[in-house]
């Protein structure tokens, strides 16, 4: 093993609350790595820095705002879209994210995100997505998939699970893609690309929950789940799929469709205004 | 607040219209320009007259999809600068509760607009309440302190909606308009001032550029207010609702918390005096205290003018503002061993509230809900104590 390079500065200092380290997240977790995309995606966006908003809502995905060196928001449980609705219409001109978990923004939070994505108004969504509630200990939540183990679903989860991006697709986004935590350059480059399109983005980020899901569900560390995005991760070139190919279970040997799905141009949400004469 | 203004801004001159309206008015002529609520009645035609009025003068409307979002929507608005404003009734106004304690925590502005209706649950939508005094007191987790102000008219809609916005905006808190369902819709004359008559008072701002150090929730004045930044100012900061220290970080400890939560209460109490406001009617000799507020006021002054009249000494303290509760100016008349009456539209939530204050036993006129308290009750009620 070769010998690590001490550097005085990184790239992204910038963009990280250094004095918020070390963060909560368990080893093996994926929302640094989809973090890392997301400070990494500002840096290249040419938009200035100061510019950049992100709001978060409450659980490990929305510490995320707590570690982002702009202007950041940590609201309530759900809350994050409504929130960041506010500040993109009083301050139109801002570039607005929300970095938030699958639990937080689907479930909770679930109405205000298939209404903002039918308004179509231009702010981006960023999903971690790992299956389960992770900061309360593994409960099942919408993304779980039937059958899974959980710590509120100890005989199996009986529920079953949304499908995001066809969930999205449905409610009326502009852009709608998947990756994983495996993805890192690509899941950047979406990112990038959410920024410059107008109207609802919303990129999701399969990641891995090694104390949450995979305890309860033979995926035994971080690691392996990366394994099991490298071996089954089916790049989706032309955005058509079916509905039934989206499902993800990762105990199954099945493929799981990445990619982008959505990229379209409706108008987005403008304020209703009167001509000044 | 930014934004040209335009000519038809604020609508000076006098007008015939009904409360709900002129609440409207008052959020356009404070400044706000941001509207997030979701219909109910009573409270519809604030956000219709809004509708209306909103792109007329730069502002936005948005009608969200739930309470839960309006009120989050509106304190992101406020977040980045904008003085913006919701609409409710009793339902809407619990489906808030969680987003008004995030306010308090964030210090974010913003006034919360309550025309209450016959409660709990759906309870009777269409008919009057006075039932909510205690959840805009209490109603979100924790501890805190309550600005609240309960127009009797339509003209109070208006100058009070102007006030909640300032008292808002100087002290960083969330501020409730306890309206009622016959404050909302009754139709009287309203005066709506010239702008130069309106007062608008500043937030607080920063006293450091961008970019220099900054901890955004540090106090520097006696006030206990921290000055705030709006989104996109260059500042970098971070809001949280978690307990947090000077920087906006998280803190999770038991110091930080009790620093943190004992601020945000002593903010109010030590500037309440700025905050309540009460009137007084016939009181200098009244051996009869009657205390009222919102439209029953409007009932308790007719009757204590009728107990003149029968040579009762009778005077009515109007409750302008229920919090923070007017504690001293209820004590200045209670030196005497003077008889209180506390008239309100619920089952007695400020007649407690005025029998732990004077510490003795009240006599409470009280109604449930669904149609006004009429006078000769109220009358009725300072006769039996005359006796």
């Amino acid at each position: 093993m070769s010998a690590p390079i001490i550097v005085e500065e990184h790239p992204l200092d910038i963009l990280i609350r250094a004095d918020r380290m070390p963060h909560i997240w368990c080893p093996g977790c994926g929302i640094g790595i989809a973090m890392r995309c997301y400070a990494q995606a500002i840096l290249e966006s040419g938009i200035a820095v100061d510019r950049h908003i992100v709001v978060s809502g409450i659980g490990c995905s929305g510490r995320v705002a707590g570690y982002m060196n702009v202007d950041s928001y940590h609201t309530t449980h759900g809350r994050a879209i409504p929130f960041a609705m506010g500040i993109k219409l009083a301050r139109p001109e801002l570039m607005v994210t929300i970095f938030s978990g699958d639990g937080d923004l689907v479930a909770i939070g679930g109405n205000h995100l298939i209404h903002a994505a039918r308004r179509n108004i231009d702010i981006n969504v960023i999903c971690i997505n790992n299956f389960n509630f992770g900061m309360t200990g593994g409960q099942f939540g919408p993304t779980t998939p039937k059958g899974a183990l959980a710590t509120t679903a100890p005989y199996g989860n009986p529920e079953l699970p949304f499908n995001l991006p066809y969930l999205l697709a449905a409610s009326g986004a502009n852009y709608v893609s998947r990756w994983t935590t495996l993805h890192a350059r690509q899941l950047k480059e979406a990112m990038l690309e959410s920024f410059s399109k107008r109207g609802f983005s919303f990129v999701e980020v399969l990641a891995p929950c090694p104390v949450g899901f995979g305890k309860s569900n033979n995926i035994d560390d971080g690691l392996e789940e990366m394994v099991l995005y490298r071996n089954r991760c089916v790049l989706v070139d032309d955005g058509d799929v079916r509905e039934d190919e989206l499902v993800i279970d990762l105990r199954e040997d099945q493929p799981i469709m990445i990619g982008k799905f959505i990229d379209r141009d409706r108008l987005p949400y403008q304020p209703v205004k009167c001509s000044a004469d | 607040m930014g934004g040209v203004v335009a000519e038809n801004t604020i609508l000076t001159g006098k007008h015939f219209m009904n409360g709900d309206e002129a609440c409207a008015e008052g959020a356009i002529a404070a400044g706000c320009r941001f509207f997030a609520g979701y219909p109910i009645t009573p409270s519809t035609e604030i956000a219709e007259h809004l509708a209306r009025r909103m792109p007329m003068v730069n502002g936005v409307f948005l009608q969200m999809e739930d309470e839960l979002g309006s009120i989050a929507a509106i304190l992101g608005a406020s977040a980045a600068g904008m003085r913006a404003m919701t609409a409710t009734s009793g339902p809407g106004l619990s489906l808030m509760m969680e987003n008004i304690g995030l306010g308090i925590m964030l210090e974010i502005p913003c006034v919360v607009v309550d025309v209450q209706r016959g409660a709990p649950s759906t309870g009777l939508p269409t008919m009057p309440g006075q039932s909510d005094v205690m959840q805009a007191r209490w109603g979100t987790h924790g501890d805190y302190e309550c600005v609240a102000y309960a127009p009797w008219s339509p003209q109070e809609m208006f100058d009070l909606t102007v006030l909640s916005f300032n008292i808002a905006d100087r002290y960083r808190i969330p501020v409730f308009l306890l309206a009622d369902e016959v404050v909302g819709h009754m139709v009287e004359r309203v005066v709506i001032p010239s702008s130069e008559q309106i007062e608008t008072w500043e937030r607080k701002r920063p006293r450091v550029p961008p970019g220099e150090h900054f901890a955004p929730f540090l106090v520097e004045d006696d006030d206990l207010v921290p000055p705030m930044v709006h989104a996109g100012e260059g500042y970098r900061i971070h809001y949280t609702g978690l307990t947090h220290d000077e920087q906006g970080y998280p803190d999770m400890s038991a110091e930080r918390h009790h620093h943190l939560v004992t601020r945000l209460v002593n903010k109010v109490r030590i500037n309440q005096e700025k905050m309540i406001i009460t009137e007084s009617y016939d009181l200098e000799d009244a051996q009869i205290v009657v205390i009222a507020y919102g439209c029953t006021a409007r009932s308790a002054r007719r009757a204590v003018r009728e107990a003149r009249k029968l040579g009762i000494a009778a005077g009515l303290l109007r409750l302008v503002s229920l919090w923070p509760f007017p504690a001293d100016q209820i004590l200045e008349y209670a030196s005497n061993q003077q008889t209180f009456i506390v008239a309100e539209m619920n089952l007695g939530q400020m007649s407690r509230e005025v029998e732990r204050c004077i510490k003795r036993p009240v006599s409470g006129v009280v109604h449930a809900g669904g149609a006004m308290i009429p006078p000769g009750k109220i009358l009725a009620a300072i006769q039996e104590a005359a006796r």
